[in-house]
């Protein structure tokens, strides 16, 4: 039996309703509210009609992602002066979350891009690597990617395997990486290699690679439970040949690098799984005023009033720690126990309340014509990636207990 | 000598459109109520056969405003000429209907007159002594405002097509016929009418049709809307479109119904594979009687609907157009 | 060439609107508002004739209150070179009219070759300032603007209006008022580098007194009396089921209940 699938509603709430409104003002500027808007918008036209088409197909959506690069979305916190929008923290964001609401898989990409790309590149890179790489990543005409993780390298950073060797002119690097996001369809990678195993992690360096490069090819592509219109790719090394003018950094600040960006990557997974959070709060609001069972709209059960109330307390807890974490970088402070706390709690917040979205959507949120399913299954990665919710715990206790 | 109630008609093709004689009813029953004179007021050439003829719908008086520049409307020598004649004559109230011409003709005319305008009205009530109450929707009918001038006159509106009634005309009304021939310098206007292209390929027109048949996102392709278009044509029906299939480039933007596309006031309207998004309702939930056809159960458009079939549009269009066969035949 | 665009902070459209409890007005605390979305085709049509070359200058001017600088900046952040605010809580007590003499008042002293306005603002749909604005100016007016050619001289310009059921082809000597209609073009996404220009332009403000406006120029003629939510519509029947009986049913209804086969 072939279900014939259901024409999905969607209304969105009322701007000026409680449940459209975010509770937390932060006191946002004119730009930030006509940032929001512009975004809200895009999203809203460009992305939402695809956004289920794109999961199901597990298609890259190119254009759009293009089209955000082109309004300057790929380089928000990059100064202008390099092709970015110089936006701030707060900006990113807010962009963030309107995105995510809507699809979390480019919320993804566009995180990355910012925050494990562009911002490395601003912050350790030459003139002549920020002029080749970092204008054209800002204004969104290339596409970036990060790689760190390989086969034994999780949240073992330290243990990458990948080796480059320096020979003449080039880094000769042999090796495998995985779980890269826009890995298959990046211009430019941030490459993270051993060039000096028994150093370890001092041993550790980044490498600017190209696509194209001899030697460098691209493996599988993952078949994933969620984020799937965000292309997740293997890499394969094998005596991929990198000029050594791509080294970024010293040789031995790989480890650095890598974690310095993780700490911004933080906001920004944070500002997408409160994004996420945030979809499944409205959607499910909305549900439980449409749905009747024993007689009456089941928004007027206790039960389903009390996830609500709970889902929506916990994404204002996000948010705040979020903003929180934001406005501490703009202040040029040390934010990296705020962003590690609002990504933990951004992320466990997402799939707690993707859980409860389906359970009030019921059977039919079970179903692809809904699309709390597919947040169900977006919210579980954010718990994982750029650091799983336990090292989260291990980065907060170590600050602690300083 | 109280001021007289003017309907100013809009000819097109040489008639005096449904609009123009909704509005004359509309000035007729205003002058009863007041103990005034209504007058219907054409500008244009020829016009004596057209205005006799409406003017049954209830004039005492017919001014014809003729001039071989006037023949085709264009806003400036309309408003020029009709503001000298209300400085003339001071009517104490103009009504006007809410069609492209009106709603173009008027707001002119007001600022001419230095005079108020409540445009787009749904109904008009007035005291005894003629100081008119204008009902309007505002916020895309979201809400309703209630207007008046106090001061300024004339008191000028124009009135929302299609939902003010249309008299019986008495043909053996005579009224009183005022020729004049106002001073229209050749030149001194700023446009100039090239061509009018039909667009609506002999169907009749969105604001004016009495049944509507609507397709959405649901229609899922532009081939599809030929299903509504067999639909309607069995009931004589134009075919409108949400904003979703007229952005997705299935349907022309002068077929979309909605906050940023057309307000309609049809008897019937049937809405295939819309959900009902606030901004779609804003547009034709003034409809009498809306029957709505979806797949999802939970679709807002149910809400507003009196008849609403769950279903797939795909079966459910054919088969009601079967159904409507069977019923006339 | 100069061009002026009149824009208006209004609500944004998918706002929920209640009309106060005592009816004097609507509840505006919490709306959101938005550069008028017909006045996002005007603001669009002015960037893209600069953009097409020439000497070109577009300003933006809205008669609103302080927070209306938001829908001046989102316009230049469209592409707006200049924007004027006319400011001055005088101005707010007044109608459609009455902002069209405040907005004549302000246009005649720029220079102007073609002024663009959206064709009504959704919060008032009163769709009066364009016509009226010109009719003070004294020049011509085109409502429901759905395409716009220049001549290349600048001094007229091809205009397509749309009608009931046609379109109109006008020839239009400038300087005239146009009002923009869905359809004439795609407004622009505003990209976030030019959010963050906009947000460092400096905007004129004027009120009444800069003006020269007496508070008699410009003086409601209408009075609204009474805000009042419509009648709500009910939902009616739903028909499920056998896709031939509920046809037949549906068919029923309409003609027996419904009365209108």
């Amino acid at each position: 039996m072939r279900s014939v699938p259901r024409e999905r509603s969607i209304t969105p709430p009322a701007t000026n309703s409680p449940e459209g409104r975010q509770a937390v003002d932060f006191a946002f500027t004119e730009e930030h509210e006509i940032l929001r808007e512009t975004i809200r918008d895009f999203a809203k036209n460009e992305m939402a009609p695809v956004a289920a088409e794109l999961d199901a197909e597990a298609k890259f959506p190119r254009d759009i992602v293009m089209k955000l690069g082109e309004l300057g979305f790929m380089g928000m916190m990059i100064p202008s002066a390099y092709g970015g929008s110089e936006l701030d923290a707060v900006a990113y964001v807010i962009a963030l979350e309107e995105i995510s609401k809507v699809c979390a898989s480019t919320g993804v990409t566009v995180s990355v891009q910012n925050s494990l790309v562009c911002q490395p590149l601003f912050d350790h890179g030459s003139e002549e690597q920020k002029k080749k790489y970092l204008a054209p990543l800002a204004s969104g005409k290339l596409l970036g990617a990060f790689s760190l993780t390989e086969p034994e390298a999780g949240s073992d950073v330290a243990n990458v395997q990948s080796t480059a060797v320096l020979e003449g002119d080039h880094y000769v690097v042999n090796g495998n990486k995985i779980f890269v996001t826009t890995g298959g369809d990046a211009d430019v990678i941030l490459l993270f290699v051993s060039t000096d195993r028994e150093k370890k992690s001092k041993g550790m360096s980044a490498l600017i690679l190209e696509k194209g490069t001899l030697g460098f090819s691209l493996g599988k592509k993952e078949n994933k439970m969620g984020m799937r219109a965000s292309s997740t790719y293997e890499l394969i090394l094998e005596g991929a040949r990198i000029p050594k003018e791509n080294l970024l950094g010293q040789e031995g600040d790989g480890m650095k690098i890598a974690l310095k960006a993780l700490d911004g990557g933080r906001i920004g997974i944070a500002a997408q799984a409160l994004g996420i959070a945030q979809a499944c709060l409205e959607e499910s609001i909305e549900y439980s005023k449409q749905r009747r069972q024993f007689g009456k709209a089941i928004c007027e059960f206790q039960a389903i009033q009390w996830m609500l109330a709970d889902m929506a307390t916990e994404i204002e807890a996000a948010r705040l720690l979020i903003f929180k974490a934001a406005e501490m970088k703009d202040r040029g402070k040390r934010y990296t126990k705020e962003a590690a706390m609002a990504k933990l709690y951004a992320s466990e917040t997402a799939m707690r309340a993707a859980i409860k979205a389906v359970q009030i959507h019921g059977g039919y949120g079970y179903m692809k014509d809904y699309p709390v399913e597919r947040h169900f299954r977006d919210a579980k990665l954010t718990e994982i990636y750029e650091g799983t919710s336990e090292i989260q715990r291990l980065v907060i206790a170590a600050i602690l207990l300083r | 000598m109280a001021g007289e109630i003017w309907s100013i008609g809009e000819l097109r093709d040489g008639e005096l459109k449904r609009p123009s004689l909704e509005a004359l009813t509309k000035a007729r029953a205003l002058a009863d109520a007041t103990g005034r004179k209504a007058a219907l007021v054409l500008v244009g050439q020829d016009l004596e056969a057209t205005g006799k003829e409406a003017a049954a719908y209830g004039a005492d008086l017919l001014y014809l405003v003729e001039h071989g520049e006037l023949a085709a409307y264009r806003t400036e020598p309309h408003a020029k000429a009709l503001g000298d004649l209300a400085s003339e004559r001071k009517p104490e109230a103009v009504l006007l209907p809410a069609t492209s011409q009106g709603k173009d003709l008027a707001p002119r005319l007001a600022a001419r007159l230095r005079t108020g305008l409540a445009t787009d009205c749904t109904d008009v009530e007035t005291d005894a002594s003629g100081t008119l109450t204008f009902t309007r929707p505002i916020y895309a009918g979201k809400a309703l405002e209630k207007v008046r001038i106090p001061d300024a006159r004339p008191q000028m509106a124009t009135l929302r097509p299609k939902v003010f009634p249309v008299g019986s005309p008495d043909a053996s009304r005579q009224p009183e016929v005022v020729r004049v021939t106002p001073e229209v310098a050749a030149g001194a206007v700023g446009t100039t009418v090239r061509e009018t292209v039909q667009t609506s390929a002999g169907r009749i027109e969105l604001t004016e049709a009495d049944f509507i048949v609507s397709g959405g996102r649901g229609l899922k392709d532009a081939e599809n809307f030929a299903l509504l278009e067999e639909l309607a044509d069995t009931l004589g029906a134009a075919v409108g479109a949400s904003r979703a299939a007229v952005d997705s480039g299935w349907r022309d933007h002068q077929d979309q119904v909605g906050q940023t596309g057309k307000t309609v006031t049809p008897s019937l309207y049937i809405a295939c594979g819309i959900s009902g998004a606030i901004q779609h309702l804003a547009g034709m939930s003034s409809a009498k009687c809306i029957v709505a056809i979806n797949k999802d159960p939970e679709a807002p458009i149910f809400k507003v609907a009196d008849y609403g079939i769950v279903g797939d549009l795909f079966e459910v269009v054919p088969a009601l157009k079967s159904a409507l066969l069977e019923a006339k035949s | 060439m100069n061009i002026v665009v009149c824009v208006k902070h209004v609500p944004d459209t998918e706002a929920a609107i209640k009309p106060l409890p005592d009816g004097s007005g609507v509840a505006t605390e919490g709306l959101n508002y938005v550069l008028n979305p017909y006045d996002e085709f005007a603001v669009e049509e002015a960037v893209k004739i600069k953009e097409a070359g020439g000497d070109t200058q577009v300003t933006v001017i809205t008669v609103g209150p302080d927070g209306a600088t938001k829908s001046l900046r989102t316009a230049i952040a469209m592409g707006a070179d200049e924007a004027v605010h006319l400011n001055d809580p005088v101005f707010l007590e007044t109608d459609a009219q009455g902002t069209a003499v405040i907005l004549a008042a302000a246009i005649q002293t720029l220079p102007f070759d073609l002024i663009l306005c959206g064709k009504q603002a959704v919060d008032d749909d009163c769709a009066q300032v364009g016509p009226a604005l010109a009719e003070l100016l004294g020049i011509p007016s085109v409502s429901v603007v759905t395409q716009l050619e220049l001549e290349g001289d600048g001094k007229k310009a091809t205009v397509h209006r749309e009608l009931e059921g046609a379109t109109e082809v006008l020839e239009c000597t400038l300087p005239a008022v146009l009002t923009t209609q869905k359809g004439l073009n795609e407004p622009r996404y505003p990209a976030l580098p030019m959010i963050m220009k906009a947000k460092r332009k400096e905007i004129r403000t004027l009120d009444a007194s800069a003006l020269g406006l007496s508070p008699d120029a410009f003086a409601p003629r209408t009075e609204t009396v009474e805000v009042s939510s419509p009648p709500p519509r009910q939902g009616g029947r739903i028909l499920e089921g056998d896709v031939a009986e509920v046809v037949r049913e549906a068919v029923r209804l309409l003609k027996e209940e419904a009365k209108l086969l």
